[in-house]
C-alpha cells in the first residue's frame, strides 16, 4: 500500500448513500484518500478547503443537473484535475450522455462519463488512467 | 369538425351522386363527443375498384351495395376485413334476405340500408353507424392509455425493487471479497445497511400488496359501524416505537366515541400511513396531532406534524405512485412511495378526498375526509 503521505485524494460525491459506502471501500483499498459528500451543496462547501487529485460525481442530486454544475466548478478552479460522472440517468431515462464528442465536451465539463451501476475494476482502470498511474 | 372518410360503392351513378350529395351536406352532432361530424365522400362503381381505394386510404365508413357487376359486395367485405374502431360498414340492398344478412354481418358490416331509401333513412341509418365507429375508438383509446399506465407502473415498480437488491448486491461482495481487511467496523456499517434496504423492500411489497388488493377489488370490504376513536388509538400505539426514537409527541385530539360505517382496517391503514408519514418527516422532539371529527355525515381526520414540510410545487406532486419528494432533507428517510396513493385510493371508496398544506420547515397538514353514513354490508 502507498504511504499515507503519498496517497492520492478522491472526492466522491453522490446522495446514494449505499453507492458511497461502497466506492469508498473499494477506493480506500486501491490506496486512495477519499472524502465524501452527500449533497452538491456540501461539495461546493468542501471545495472551497480541499483540492482532490479526481473527482467522482453524481448527476442528480438535490438539483437535476448537480453533477454537471459541480464538474464545471472542479474544473474552473482546478483545470487539471479529472471529474467522472457517474449516473443512473441512462438506465433510468435511457438519456444517452458521453464525453466522447466535440459538441459534448464543449457543455460537459466531465472527462468520462460512466452509467450506473457502475463495476468497480472499470471504475478503478478508469481512475487510474486518467491520473496516468 | 371531424371529417369522416367515406366511401361509396354502387355501380348505379344516380344512387352513388345521390348519397354524396345528401352526406357531404350532412353534420352530425354526437351528445357524447363535444365535436361536430361531417363527411368527405369519395365514390366507387365497382368491387375492384373499392379494393383499390380501400388500399390506398382506409375509408371511416363504407358504404357498400350488395350488388355489385363483377365481384358482389360480400366478397368485397371478405377482402377488406375491418376492425370495429377501424371502419364501420353500411350494406346497401335491394333485396335483404336473411341469408346475406347474417353473411354479411359475419364478414362485419354493421348495418344495412335497403334500396330505394329517403335521405331521412341514409342519415338515420349512418348516424347510428357513426356514433358506433367513435365510440368504439373511445373504448379503444382508453384501452390503450391504460394498458399505458400500467405498463408505467411495472416499469417503475421493477426499477424500485432493482435498486435495494444492487445495494444489497454489492454489500455482499464487498464483504465476500474482504474489500475493508479486518476493520469489521465498516463491516457492521454493510450489515446494518443491508438490513435497512431489506426493511425497505418489505415495507414497499406489502404496501404493494395493500394497493393490488383494494384495486383489484378482492380485499372483501366489512363494512360495519365502528368507532373510529378506538381504531385511531390502535394506530397510535403502532407508530409509538417509531416516535419514541425521535422524542416526537403523537396527540389524539378527539371525541369518544365517533361512530362510521367502515372497514376497520381501511381506517387503520390510512391512519398508519398519516401518523408515520407526520413521524417520519418530523424534526426530533416535534410533535404530531391527529385531529377526529364528525360533521353530519363526514368524518375529517387530519395529521399535522412539525416537521420539514413541502413547497407548493411539491405538494402538487405528491399523491401519484412512487412519487417520494427527494431533497436534502428527506434523503435519509425511507418510504416505499406508495402510502399516500393507497390512502386516496381508499378516501375514494368512501366518496371522500384527502388533502394537504403544507409550509417549508415549519409542518404539514394532510385531511382524510370520508363519509360516515356508506351502507353496511
Amino acid at each position: 500500500m502507498t504511504k499515507a503521505a503519498t496517497k492520492k485524494t478522491i472526492l466522491l460525491v453522490d446522495d446514494d448513500i449505499d453507492f458511497l459506502i461502497q466506492t469508498e471501500a473499494v477506493l480506500q483499498k486501491d490506496g486512495f484518500q477519499v472524502i465524501r459528500a452527500e449533497s452538491q451543496k456540501e461539495a461546493e462547501e468542501l471545495l472551497q478547503n480541499i483540492k482532490p487529485d479526481l473527482a467522482i460525481l453524481d448527476l442528480m442530486m438535490e438539483n437535476f443537473d448537480g453533477g454537471f454544475a459541480l464538474a464545471y466548478h472542479v474544473k474552473k478552479s482546478n483545470p487539471g484535475v479529472p471529474v467522472i460522472i457517474c449516473s443512473a440517468v441512462t438506465s433510468e431515462t435511457g438519456m444517452q450522455f458521453d464525453a466522447s464528442t466535440e459538441e459534448e465536451r464543449s457543455w460537459i465539463k466531465a472527462d468520462l462519463f460512466i452509467p450506473k451501476p457502475i463495476r468497480h475494476e472499470q471504475l478503478l482502470r478508469e481512475i487510474h488512467k486518467l491520473l496516468k498511474d | 369538425m371531424q371529417k369522416l372518410q367515406t366511401l361509396v360503392v354502387d355501380d348505379e351513378p344516380g344512387m352513388r351522386l345521390g348519397i354524396r350529395k345528401v352526406l357531404s351536406k350532412y353534420t352530425l352532432k354526437l351528445p357524447d363527443v363535444d365535436e361536430e361530424i361531417g363527411f368527405e365522400v369519395d365514390l366507387a362503381e365497382s368491387g375492384e375498384e373499392a379494393i383499390e381505394k380501400i388500399g390506398a386510404n382506409r375509408p371511416d365508413v363504407l358504404l357498400l351495395d350488395y350488388k355489385l357487376p363483377s365481384m358482389s359486395g360480400l366478397e368485397v367485405l371478405e377482402k377488406v376485413r375491418a376492425e370495429d374502431s377501424e371502419m364501420v360498414i353500411i350494406m346497401i340492398t335491394a333485396y335483404a334476405s336473411l341469408d346475406t344478412a347474417v353473411s354479411a354481418i359475419k364478414r362485419g358490416a354493421f348495418d344495412f340500408l335497403a334500396k330505394p331509401f329517403e335521405p331521412a333513412e341514409l342519415k338515420k341509418t349512418v348516424s347510428k353507424a357513426v356514433q358506433n365507429l367513435i365510440l368504439a375508438r373511445q373504448v379503444r383509446k382508453l384501452e390503450r392509455e391504460k394498458h399505458q399506465v400500467r405498463f408505467q407502473f411495472i416499469s417503475v415498480l421493477g426499477h424500485e425493487l432493482k435498486s435495494p437488491l444492487n445495494a444489497i448486491e454489492g454489500y455482499l461482495n464487498i464483504m465476500h471479497d474482504r474489500i475493508a481487511g479486518d476493520d469489521l467496523g465498516s463491516y457492521d456499517q454493510m450489515i446494518r445497511r443491508s438490513q435497512v434496504r431489506i426493511q425497505g423492500m418489505r415495507k414497499m411489497i406489502a404496501d404493494l400488496l395493500d394497493l393490488t388488493r383494494i384495486e383489484s377489488g378482492q380485499k372483501k370490504r366489512e363494512l360495519s359501524e365502528q368507532n373510529v376513536f378506538t381504531i385511531a388509538k390502535t394506530a397510535l400505539e403502532t407508530v409509538q416505537p417509531s416516535a419514541d426514537e425521535k422524542g416526537i409527541t403523537v396527540n389524539l385530539n378527539a371525541h369518544d366515541p365517533i361512530m362510521m360505517n367502515c372497514d376497520s382496517g381501511e381506517i387503520e391503514i390510512v391512519l398508519n400511513n398519516l401518523l408515520s408519514n407526520g413521524v417520519k418527516y418530523n424534526r426530533e422532539n416535534g410533535k404530531v396531532d391527529l385531529v377526529i371529527k364528525k360533521n353530519k355525515n363526514l368524518v375529517t381526520f387530519s395529521a399535522t406534524d412539525t416537521g420539514i414540510g413541502m413547497t407548493k410545487e411539491e405538494c402538487d406532486r405528491l399523491f401519484g405512485e412512487f412519487v417520494r419528494i427527494k431533497n436534502a432533507k428527506t434523503r435519509n428517510i425511507l418510504g416505499s412511495g406508495l402510502g399516500l396513493s393507497i390512502v386516496k385510493k381508499i378516501a375514494a371508496m368512501y366518496s371522500g378526498s384527502v388533502s394537504v398544506t403544507s409550509t417549508p420547515d415549519i409542518g404539514s397538514t394532510f385531511t382524510v375526509t370520508l363519509q360516515s353514513d356508506l351502507p353496511i354490508s
